[in-house]
């Protein structure tokens, strides 16, 4: 059970300064491992995606995937890194049944990629500047499954099943440098950097960057120091945090646990935090000790990468778009607020209205749609907007038939229900539910006379003037085409008929 | 290079997971010592303008395609297990997380 003791956010900050660091994993989607011609795939049967060097059987020899030491480059270079001209992989050596070989293949004293930065955007706009210490290749682990026991996790567990799947599927670890300054803005930093990182490496195509497949995962540093005090304070790292979410309320957790913790008089112990999603709270792991000495040593088997200049500036030219950059493009383009603009992006929608501006859309009636009835029915629904099952082909087409005047706004959201009951088209929703508007004038006609005989006070009143009166009647008449009516129209057939000018 | 003693004999063994015992770790404290001592005369000829030697040979980016290759069979991959059960090597719980 969690029986710490945690202060609340506002009085951890009035006290302290967090300090912050991350080590996101990123996994790459090469079509095979990192030291291996074994297929990388998620989800498959236990122990049919491995082979002789996934095992760590005795004799096999790793070599290097090259495309995913080119997506390793260019995860370094999208993060302002310098490409090592040389480097080298190293083994890291410890006891654990997750890794056949007892060392994982990774990199130590020279990784590929260093000294970088990315600036982080919060939701406000505030920017964060974040340096990179360092982007280093690895090999993923095989997948440990608690079995027996009670809680499903491995505390009373009996024993445990293993699945080499995803050992050797190639890692990228990005490592920041510490980060000072966030404040209490600290918990959405951590979100806001692990979410660019996810965005940067999905941008690239490098990796399929869901979290939830644990293609991102981020272990978050914490540590606090009395504000003014120059000297770090002891930190712990909390691995597990695998959502966004997770990771920002994994920070606040833990500044929160250790200001109560120094405010007790004691020392913060350096140790590994695992987040549980469930109590949305940490439990400590196990102290750093000796069994964090991992004995790095080259690894003899694999020869050292010299990355050319040519083969960089080659990957270079290759780069997308940078995220930030583009989102500073497409508001310029679209002529959107930054208020406009930024609740697009919160919404997770700009790609839908990029898209749905190229086929055809005005950018006013892309946001119109998206941020509006499909954001509305998707929040209903408890899905994303952009799995509702509206395409931008189907905003683009209701926006034509409203601008035909075949439909209005009120009938297309009836058109809107037909597709997402998966009833065809739009137009092919509007022929079949009948929805067109009403544009027969003696249909109409024939409804305006009913209305006005039905309402002959509202009728007088008109004549004698109140052309503002002329609202009952159009009502009605929408009652009675049940809203299939142009309202402008009606309102000029009925003041005609009434022989009063508009 | 510090001598290298007993007890950094028995922190290794540790770490290696390997047995010990007393005598064992007597001998071989005054045998590493002795390889210690070797490695060192090897610092001692290069000068600090050398880049340590990860790789005897001048070999340089070794690599393959990203093509999938042979995979073995639930079968043959579980075939050297001690103990296996629902198509995965089965292993005793260890509370230690790497």
């Amino acid at each position: 059970m969690n029986t710490e003791t945690i202060l609340s956010f506002e009085e951890a900050m009035e006290k302290y300064e967090p300090v912050l660091g991350f080590e996101v994993h990123v996994e790459l989607n090469t079509k095979t491992k990192m030291f291996s011609s074994a297929p990388n795939v998620f989800g498959d049967e236990p122990n049919t995606n491995v082979n002789e060097v996934c095992l760590g059987l005795p004799g096999v020899l790793p070599v290097v995937n090259k495309k995913a030491v080119e997506s390793s480059i260019l995860i370094g270079l999208a993060l302002n890194c310098k490409i090592a001209p040389h480097s080298t992989f190293a083994r890291k050596q410890y006891f654990y049944p997750d890794t056949p070989k007892n060392f994982q293949t990774s990199q130590y004293d020279d990784p590929i990629c260093y000294d970088g930065w990315i600036d982080i955007e919060l939701e406000d706009g505030t920017v964060f500047h974040v340096e990179i210490e360092r982007a280093h290749m690895e090999e993923d682990a095989g997948k440990l499954t608690h079995m027996g026991g009670s809680t499903g996790r491995i505390q009373g567990a009996d024993f445990s099943l293993v699945d080499y799947n995803r050992s050797g599927v190639p890692l990228v670890e990005i490592v920041t440098k510490t980060i000072e300054g966030a404040g209490s803005r600290a918990p959405e930093l951590a979100k806001a950097y692990v979410a660019a990182i996810r965005e940067i490496v999905k941008n690239l195509g490098v990796s399929e960057a869901k979290m939830e497949h644990g293609n991102v995962r981020c272990d978050a540093n914490v540590s606090l120091r009395p504000h003014g005090q120059e000297k770090l304070g002891t930190r712990t790292e909390t691995k597990n945090v695998n959502s966004l979410r997770a990771v920002e309320n994994a920070v606040k957790f833990e500044i929160q646990r250790h200001a109560a913790v120094l405010d007790s008089g004691v020392a913060i112990t350096q140790e590994t935090r695992h987040w549980h999603e469930d109590t949305k709270s940490t439990t400590s792991g196990r102290p750093k000790s000796d069994a964090d000495d991992y004995r790095y040593f080259p690894e003899p088997d694999l020869v050292p990468i010299v990355t050319s200049a040519a083969w960089v500036e080659e990957l270079r030219a290759t780069l997308p778009e940078p995220p930030a950059e583009r989102r500073k493009r497409l508001q310029a383009d679209w002529g959107y607020s930054d208020l406009e603009f930024r609740d697009v992006v919160n919404a997770g929608l700009m790609d839908e209205i990029e898209e749905t501006i190229a086929a055809g859309a005005t950018a006013a009636a892309a946001r119109k749609w998206w941020m509006g009835e499909i954001a509305r029915r998707a929040k209903l629904a408890d899905v994303d907007p952009a799995a509702l099952g509206v395409t931008p082909a189907v905003v683009v087409e209701i926006e034509k038939l409203i601008a035909s005047g075949a439909i209005n706004d009120k009938l297309a959201r009836k058109v809107l229900d037909g597709v997402l009951e998966g009833e065809g088209t739009p137009t092919e929703v509007v022929a079949k539910r009948g929805l067109a508007v009403v544009s027969d004038d003696g249909a109409l006609q024939t409804a305006i006379d009913e209305a006005l005989a039905a309402q002959p006070d509202v009728a007088e009143k008109i004549r004698g003037g109140k052309v503002q009166a002329v609202g009952a009647i159009v009502g009605g008449v929408m009652k009675v085409t049940r809203g299939q009516a142009d309202a402008g129209r009606v309102r000029e057939l009925i003041l005609k008929t009434l022989g009063v000018e508009g | 290079m510090a001598a290298i003693n007993r007890d950094d004999v028995a922190h290794l063994a540790q770490l290696a997971h390997i047995e010990m015992s007393d005598e064992e770790l007597d001998r071989m404290a005054t045998e590493l010592a002795v390889i210690v001592d070797s490695v060192k005369s090897v610092s001692e000829a290069a000068g600090a303008d050398v880049p340590a030697t990860s790789h005897p040979i001048p070999l340089t980016n070794v690599m393959r395609e990203d093509v999938v290759g042979h995979v073995l069979t639930v079968e043959e991959a579980l075939s050297g297990a001690p103990d296996a059960s629902d198509g995965r090597f089965k292993v005793p719980a260890i509370l230690e997380e790497s």
